[in-house]
């Protein structure tokens, strides 16, 4: 697949959040303000990118030739829970600002099962370095934009006349479904 | 079948222990050092990380605290009580901290102040501001619609007859109601005042006469009567000036509107007499 069709697929057609159903807790969960919600879509980006490509190694040069393939999720629970904890030790000392600014959704990435799905997804779908980086690219996006417009929604419903008990979650859970089903509106683009 | 299960116990545990050793020297040599200060004041701010002093959280407090950024008594919402603990970490002095309220300057509930329609529609005062300005006569006074009542995360504002009241003992001042009241009624005085101005109408006595019964109408009587002539008069409306007021509430009595409200104590008094 060339790199654009990569992009569209996971950010439209095949979006992580939509089509695919993974990372359903921190969309819910951090899509109650837009300026927020950007935050945590340029924090899992970074996770996701970075974790692909050591995922990538990992498995190119350790699991398969010694034929552990089986290994794989635990290999790369492990892989991501390290990198989370690198990387916020790096961001802390040397740019504190963007460190501060991502705040708790740094660590919260840990336990992101989109991170684990895009580097799993890697090397299912069989792809080399370079579409590797743009599938995760593009599943982070895919992922940011479905957080960016919950947020977008919530923050209208804030001020709509809902229904008593419709209110808080129940009406949050029946946006997603429904943007859900618009997004299926895409299917059959690449 | 043996080798196979002690390949993939050896990879894991090795895999395991090369990040285990990494971080640990990445620990090291990205150690950031914390000022003991912080984590210290950070123990004993409340936590509830309002944003009321104005940096982001607590966390962001006790480093600016620490640093001398901000003074010992920035937390608003801890009042003395915090200024008093935080002083004894960073050996200052807690500087006498007074402590504040927010005090909803319009008294015009549904007797009193004339409605121009009846409004439906999102129960939000931004939202009923977009149209004409709200449904009350008088363009100045209380929507009642509650945004403040939401705005509060310490539950000290109700809406009582279509008036937002702050309940005085709740109130902690983080001004989010002062932030969110599209009208601008609500502000942040001292704790231990006991009379307001309670109307924020700038038009001629005729005038806020017509659409409420409690408006402050310009007659300048507390002006002239304040032992202390601490109250001012500008734009029609009379302003209490609450560095020299002694509390002493002439001014209340002689209101002819009630603008300026008795305390609890003091109408049931009138009620007695």
């Amino acid at each position: 697949m060339s790199i654009t069709a990569i992009l569209i697929s996971t950010i439209l057609v095949n979006n992580y959040v939509f089509a695919q159903f993974l990372g359903i807790c921190p969309f819910l969960g951090v899509s109650n303000k837009t300026d927020t919600s950007l935050g945590m879509g340029v924090a899992v980006t970074f996770v996701v990118t970075l974790a692909s490509i050591v995922c990538f190694f990992i498995q190119k040069m350790i699991l398969d030739p010694l034929g552990l393939a089986y290994l794989q999720t635990i290999v790369f629970i492990l892989v991501i829970a390290a990198l989370v904890q690198f990387v916020e030790m790096v961001l802390k000392k040397t740019t504190p600002a963007l460190y501060s600014a991502l705040g708790i959704y740094l660590p919260l990435i840990t336990t992101n099962c989109v991170v684990l799905g895009v580097a799993i997804q890697n090397i299912v779908a069989k792809y080399d370095l370079i579409q590797t980086i743009a599938n995760s690219i593009g599943a982070s996006i895919g992922f940011t934009l479905a957080l960016l417009i919950m947020a977008g929604v919530r923050e209208k419903l804030e001020l709509a006349d809902i229904p008593e008990p419709l209110k808080g979650f129940p009406i949050t859970l029946l946006s997603a479904g429904l943007m859900s089903v618009a997004f299926t509106g895409f299917a059959g683009l690449v | 079948m043996n080798t196979d299960i002690i390949i993939a116990i050896s990879t894991l545990g090795i895999l395991g222990l090369i990040f285990g050793v990494v971080l640990s020297i990445a620990s090291k040599i990205f150690a950031v050092e914390v000022d003991p200060k912080v984590e210290a004041i950070r123990k004993v701010l409340p936590g509830a990380n309002c944003g009321a002093c104005g940096f982001p959280g607590c966390d962001g407090l006790a480093s600016a605290i620490a640093e001398g950024r901000a003074d010992n008594n920035a937390c608003i919402v801890g009042g003395a009580e915090v200024a008093e603990k935080v002083s004894k970490i960073t050996g200052g002095n807690a500087s006498g901290i007074e402590k504040q309220v927010a005090v909803v300057y319009c008294q015009g509930d549904c007797d009193l102040a004339k409605k121009r329609f009846i409004y439906r529609g999102i129960e939000d005062c931004r939202a009923e501001m977009i149209l004409l300005g709200g449904s009350k006569a008088c363009t100045f006074g209380c929507l009642g619609c509650g945004t403040c009542v939401e705005a509060c995360k310490f539950d000290a504002i109700n809406v009582i007859g279509g008036v937002a009241v702050v309940n005085k003992e709740k109130c902690v001042a983080c001004g989010k109601c002062v932030e969110v009241c599209p009208k601008g009624i609500i502000d942040i005085a001292p704790y231990k005042m006991n009379y307001h101005v309670k109307c924020k109408n700038t038009e001629k006595g005729k005038d806020v006469k017509n659409v409420c019964e409690i408006g402050c109408i310009g007659c300048q009587l507390c002006v002239n009567n304040c032992p202390k002539q601490t109250i001012t008069f500008e734009n029609n409306l009379a302003k209490i000036d609450y560095t020299n007021c002694i509390n002493c509430g002439l001014c209340s009595k002689k209101c002819p509107t009630h603008a300026i409200p008795l305390q609890e104590k003091e109408k049931i008094e009138k009620i007695a007499n």
